[in-house]
């Protein structure tokens, strides 16, 4: 889960850089909003990669 | 105004960046435990030296600052004298490095807030090489040498962050954060139902003189940051001054009227870390910010790291003991994106998402990954029985108050 969130985190950077190099337009926008749903979905997966190691460890 | 007045300015605001170095560092200090207490302070020394060098070694270069001080002539027959002054050297790209290089050194100190009471020195520094030398020089240069743009009908708008609430605050506060997962928390701060024990700060009065001296800091990082990296002009510092005071005024009150209401009483340490997430989230927007922004933006701030740094002790289990987390990842992140909120303007906010994105989709990762791949090497935490008996004994061999007799249940054998 955790390496899939940060897999999800870069990708998420990945559309955005793709969206500002290839196109023109409202298009940007919209991918650039979406590049960020996805990195917030990776965050979700990286904390939550995080709570059941942590709670082991207490 | 001519060259030199403004340059001699920028030069006295970059002197006063040491004391947010200093506040910071008192802070940690006053908010971990009394028995780690020498161990911070040396780690804090050792941490910018580290920084300091790397970045004159490497950073520099990956920054794509002029080669100025940064570069391998500085050693060549020519002599210092021959290089540093060498034709076309502008002074405000000399204000620019010397800047650049302390700026590196406060954000390298902000994981240490994160780690208290568990990180190995050795581990510290080469943490510290990551940030200097890697991910700060990247995205400092994706930032102040206008990379990160977003087309607007015929023109770019570039990503705003004058003073460094995503360079500085945001990517240490990122390690930060990577850190203290790598670490684990501490013994004791946890149950085994997952209830968090308060572990208190050792020393308020350095963390309180701490927020002061960070305030100095900060207004002379800030102005220096808007005059070189926004264009601000000299008789315009006034105004980035003022709205990094009223930011930080704002945010400390906030904090101290939420804590207030939730916890009955106003808490010292979040109050303390109202004011530091007032004086960080003003960072990006101190250039362009009209005064009573800046007071809604500190608000929203120090309203915002007591619901940060509770959340992060209590659901997301996140062990960070100064709340740096709270203060430099979160409150930063909202300094960057209130840019974009209230400058009336589609395309600057869509440039603050885009630094924003690439914060989360770039530097964070890089940030973990690395940290994650020393720790497999070199262990960053230190064992059991040296976070029993503390830092300053386990590492250093003598303790920060050898005449006192403090905790002592705490140094018995378990």
């Amino acid at each position: 889960m955790k390496l899939g969130g940060f897999l999800l985190l870069l990708s998420g950077g990945g559309i955005v850089f793709a969206a500002l190099s290839l196109l023109h337009g409202r298009a940007v926008t919209a991918f650039i909003l979406a590049g960020l749903a996805v990195e917030m979905l990776g965050l979700v997966l990286v904390f939550r990669a995080h709570l059941p190691a942590i709670e082991d460890n207490g | 105004m001519n060259v030199e007045f403004s340059y001699a300015l920028c030069l006295g605001f970059i002197l006063l960046v040491p004391f947010a170095m200093a506040g910071l560092s008192l802070i940690n200090v006053g908010l971990g435990r009394s028995r780690s207490a020498a161990h911070f302070m040396t780690a804090s020394l050792c941490i910018l030296s580290t920084a300091f060098l790397v970045y004159f070694a490497g950073g520099y270069r990956l920054q794509g600052e002029p080669s100025i001080v940064g570069s391998i002539e500085f050693f060549s027959k020519q002599g210092i004298a021959g290089t540093f002054f060498q034709e076309g050297s502008l002074p405000r790209e000399l204000a620019g490095e010397l800047l650049a290089i302390l700026s590196v050194g406060l954000a390298a100190l902000i994981p240490l807030g994160a780690a208290a009471d568990r990180w190995r020195l050795r581990s510290a520094l080469i943490s510290a090489i990551i940030l200097s030398g890697a991910t700060y020089p990247l995205f400092a240069r994706m930032t102040w040498h206008g990379r990160i743009t977003v087309p607007q009908s015929v023109s770019f708008v570039s990503f705003l962050d004058a003073g460094g609430s995503g360079v500085i605050n945001v990517t240490g506060g990122f390690a930060a954060l990577c850190i203290a997962w790598l670490l684990g928390p501490r013994h004791g701060k946890y149950s085994q139902n997952g209830m968090p024990a308060a572990i208190p700060a050792h020393n308020a009065v350095f963390v309180l003189f701490g927020c002061m001296l960070a305030w100095v800091g900060w207004m002379g990082l800030n102005a220096a940051g808007a005059m070189l990296y926004t264009g601000t002009r000299p008789e315009q510092s006034v105004l980035v001054i003022l709205n990094t005071t009223f930011s930080a005024a704002a945010a400390a009150l906030a904090a101290a009227a939420v804590t207030r209401i939730r916890y009955r009483r106003p808490d010292a340490s979040l109050i303390a870390n109202g004011w530091m997430a007032g004086l960080v989230a003003s960072s990006a927007g101190c250039a362009t910010f009209k005064p009573v922004i800046a007071v809604l933006v500190g608000l929203i701030a120090g309203a915002l790291v007591v619901f940060s740094v509770e959340w992060f002790e209590l659901h997301l289990k996140v062990d960070d003991p100064c709340g740096s987390v709270s203060v430099h990842a979160v409150c930063g992140l909202w300094g960057l994106l209130a840019v974009g909120v209230f400058a009336g303007n589609g395309g600057q906010f869509m440039a603050q998402l885009v630094g924003i994105a690439t914060l989360f989709g770039l530097i964070f990762p890089m940030t973990y990954g690395l940290n994650w791949l020393l720790n497999r090497f070199i262990p960053y935490r230190v064992s059991s029985d040296g976070e029993h008996q503390g830092l300053d004994l386990h590492e250093l061999g003598a303790d920060a108050y050898p005449e006192f007799v403090v905790h002592s249940d705490e140094f018995m054998q378990r």
